[in-house]
């Protein structure tokens, strides 16, 4: 029987992916100065889960690297090293590359061998005590590959073959060596071994200090010539193997303690028993023919042996039950997950008919049906946020990366940040999820790039040394506001506006702070002083407001100067279903979202003002909101062009807010959104559209840029 | 009747992976996520064999060896620990913890059926 384990690579490849995250979670988590054992256990089993999975499944490279980091997390949580800033950073690189070389597996993506071998090395130097220079980089040494060059540049490498000899003297050789460069120990076969160093010093040196452990006659010493990335992974590889067979060796001669119940051929086998098989099988009662020798036992191991399988039988269906409580989530493609949301959002149509059909009928007549009817609604509601919560993922997944990236960057800047995140709970669709990362990466990198200051800095301006950097997201109504706030020098008014000029923005020197902030989003525009390699490069801000408007969210800033910078984005739940009031104009349908419909009045003739050429206002509550018949925008033969006799909806989006003016109200319902730009093109002022229950489509209003194009009307009409 | 094997480890695909081939070998499998899961699992059924990982959260191989071996039903029941630890104080530890014998991982599933079927036929 063979039996194929490639069908468990996908959910080992999930699993590793996880204890991944979880390890950069732990290592960005832990104290330094005196660490949590428990942390440490926490770390070390995920190093360790992974090698296990890895060694199982074959995938060796990883299992190398997980073997080098396991027996240095072993060793720390030991006590046997003590934790340092530069494990930590080790520790971070080596989860890099085990995700990289775990994307390669799963998809194929490039691995860059000599990365793997860099930190293979890095982890090898700590392991054995090398103290590495400390004007390396301390950040994952991959991403300076170049400057590592130049450190090992001119470096000879010089390879010393060890005869005989103690570990005790091999630890004592390398330390003395460490003094000179970088040394690496090579266990070769025959318990034999071989250091590598790198240095700049002599042979005469290496041998001078060799000469203060050993006999030089004992050893051989020759120069290698400066390894080519090929050699250098191939040697990686080939030190792993010889690792590898010491790590799972286990081939050990029997076991002392009881060496006459052992099996010696089996434990090379890599398995063995305690005690002679027969006697194991004998004492858990599964071999039937007892030996003859043992009459006094029979009699009770039988019974006990009955009662096990009759109550084994007895439990077994609630055994198989534990078993399937026992996994609390399945993994299923989001493909088939999209295709039940399709689903649902079809019956919510079809539903949607019925309840239409049926509202035409005699209550008296079809009571029965009509009651059917109201509960297959209440279910079909019920049933599409069952599904819709399907999609939905916690925050969390886009918070738990910035931990790393703020640490990172907070690094290279040299800038002291404390890193708070808030409402990671918060659930949001996936979709929106995926999308939201990109902005929100850009964002933080501005907060840490051009928010906070140097520490000095801080500090001359009365702050603590480091700086607060908070990310949270919350519900509020229909949306998730996700808040990036930091407690840095604040945006530059008088910056932004010489910008924006030296831009031929239109700008005034009496504009709004909120106006002024607004700037920043113009293409192009970065008032970074220096254009470091981080954040600042002028694309920026656009982009990200323009992804957040595409997904149908807005973008608003809060700054003062001195006291910091609060972005705020504000996110529908899901972009598939979304809580529409339906209005008519003319003979037309369309849907408001209900997140910006605040109220809808009908004013009264007094309060709606002509302005000369620019259109009506209106006041509602104190304040003139521009009056928007909707009819003109689309171009709609009107029922009413009265205000007074039709309805206003008073619409607020992106800090503006307006009028909107129709015939009528239809109703209030749950429409599921249909791409328009998918199907056909997109329209302006349209964002989508929606099947209606009596199967005619409706158009959704884009109210921001519906709120748009009616300031920039009027604002033409001001200049005409 | 098919013979039921407690199959106890925090790794999802090694414990699938064993699952799978220990069924596959007409055996039952009890999975059990954690030391502690098996310990629950071991007392709502008695099974015929334990299979343990060793290094797991909230409660190691060792410990559930231990607490399986004061059970009523576990005395004599025959416990391989599966595991990566391949020092000679750790199968002194398993022995001295009342475990019956030792797989190293990594291993094929055809050696693992082979080393259960030597116990338990």
């Amino acid at each position: 029987m063979t039996i194929d384990i490639s069908q468990f690579y996908k959910v080992f490849f999930d699993e590793a992916e996880e204890l991944l995250a979880e390890k950069e979670r732990l290592l960005l988590a832990v104290d330094i100065d005196s660490p949590d054992p428990e942390d440490l256990n926490a770390i070390f089993r995920t190093a360790h889960s992974i090698k296990g999975g890895a060694s199982t499944f074959g995938l060796n490279d990883m299992s190398e690297v997980t073997h080098v980091l396991e027996s240095l997390l072993d060793r720390i949580r030991k006590g046997e090293m003590a934790l340092t800033g530069q494990h930590v950073d080790a520790f971070l690189a080596a989860k890099d590359i085990l995700k990289m070389q775990l994307d390669g597996h799963r998809n194929g993506a490039d691995v860059d061998q000599e990365a793997v071998a860099n930190v293979r090395m890095m982890l090898h130097d700590l392991s054995e005590g090398v103290i590495v220079p400390t004007h390396q980089p301390t950040v994952p040494s991959f991403l300076h590959a170049e400057q590592k060059q130049q450190v090992t540049e001119g470096a000879h490498r010089y390879k010393i073959e060890l005869l005989d000899l103690a570990k005790r003297d091999v630890d004592a050789l390398v330390d003395e060596l460490g003094l000179l460069g970088r040394v690496s120990v090579v266990p070769l076969a025959a318990g034999r071994t071989a250091l590598i160093i790198m240095t700049h010093e002599g042979l005469d040196d290496i041998i001078a200090i060799c000469s203060f452990v050993l006999d030089p006659n004992d050893l051989k010493i020759f120069e290698a010539p400066p390894l080519t990335p090929e050699q250098r992974a191939r040697e990686a590889a080939e030190r792993a193997r010889i690792e590898d067979e010491q790590g799972y060796g286990f081939f050990d001669p029997a076991d002392p303690v009881d060496a006459g119940a052992e099996e010696p051929p089996e434990d090379e086998l890599g398995y063995g028993f305690f005690q002679p098989i027969e006697q194991i099988r004998r004492e858990a009662g599964i071999v039937a023919e007892a030996p003859p020798p043992a009459p006094v036992r029979p009699e009770p191991l039988e019974i006990t042996e009955v009662a096990a399988e009759k109550k084994a039988a007895k439990k077994s269906g609630e055994g198989s039950h534990a078993q399937g409580a026992e996994s609390s989530s399945i993994r299923v493609s989001i493909e088939k997950v999209d295709q039940l949301i399709n689903l649902v959002g079809e019956l919510v149509i079809t539903q949607a008919m019925i309840e239409q059909r049926s509202d035409g009928l005699d209550p008296m007549v079809h009571q029965r049906l009509l009651a059917s009817v109201s509960q297959l609604t209440r279910n079909t509601r019920d049933l599409q946020e069952a599904v819709m919560s399907i999609r939905m993922m916690p925050m969390d997944f886009v918070f738990s990366r910035f931990p790393r990236m703020v640490r990172d960057l907070a690094g290279k800047l040299g800038k002291k940040v404390d890193f708070i995140t808030n409402g990671a709970a918060t659930e949001l669709d996936k979709g929106l999820i995926e999308r939201i990362v990109d902005p929100l990466t850009h964002l933080v990198r501005n907060s840490i790039d051009h928010g906070i200051e140097l520490p000095a800095a801080r500090v001359a301006a009365g702050k603590s040394e480091s700086g607060r950097l908070f990310l949270s997201a919350a519900h509020q109504g229909g949306n998730i506001v996700i808040e990036v706030a930091d407690d840095g020098g604040g945006l530059n008014r008088d910056r932004i506006l010489a910008k924006a000029k030296q831009n031929g923005l239109p700008v005034s020197d009496n504009m709004s702070d909120a106006d002024v902030w607004q700037l920043i989003f113009a293409p192009g525009f970065s008032t970074a002083e220096i254009v470091t390699d981080v954040s600042g490069r002028g694309v920026g801000m656009d982009v990200v407001k323009r992804n957040i408007q595409a997904l149908g969210g807005t973008i608003d800033i809060r700054s003062a100067r001195g006291f910091g910078t609060t972005i705020l984005i504000s996110l529908p739940l899901t972009l598939a279903i979304l809580d529409g009031m339906s209005i008519r104009s003319g003979d037309e349908i369309y849907i408001l979202p209900l997140g910006f419909v605040v109220e809808s009045l009908q004013p009264a003739r007094a309060d709606v003002k002509e302005i000369h050429g620019q259109g009506r206002v209106v006041k509602v509550r104190g304040e003139y909101l521009p009056l928007i018949p909707l009819y003109q925008m689309f171009n709609i033969e009107p029922r009413i062009t009265d205000p007074c006799e039709g309805i206003l909806v008073i619409l607020e989006a992106e800090g503006r807010k307006a009028a909107l003016f129709v015939d009528e109200l239809v109703g209030q319902q749950q429409v599921v959104v249909k791409n328009l730009e998918a199907n056909y093109r997109k329209v302006a002022g349209i964002s989508g559209a929606t099947i209606l229950g009596d199967g005619g489509v409706a158009l959704i209003l884009d109210v921001g840029a519906l709120l748009r194009s009616s300031r920039q009307l009027s604002d033409e009409s001001v200049i005409s | 009747m098919a013979k039921t094997i407690l199959a106890v480890d925090d790794s999802s695909s090694l414990r699938q992976m064993v699952a799978f081939s220990l069924k596959a070998a007409g055996y039952q499998v009890v999975e059990a996520v954690d030391g502690q899961d098996g310990l629950e699992k071991a007392k709502l059924q008695t099974v015929d064999l334990v299979l343990t990982d060793q290094n797991m959260p909230k409660m190691d191989g060792l410990t559930l060896i231990k607490s399986l071996r004061g059970l009523p039903g576990y005395q004599k029941t025959p416990i391989l620990m599966l595991t990566t630890e391949s020092s000679e104080d750790m199968k002194t530890k398993g022995r001295a913890a009342g475990a019956n014998g030792w797989l190293v991982k990594p291993f094929d599933p055809q050696r693992l059926i082979e080393v259960v079927k030597k116990v338990i036929g």
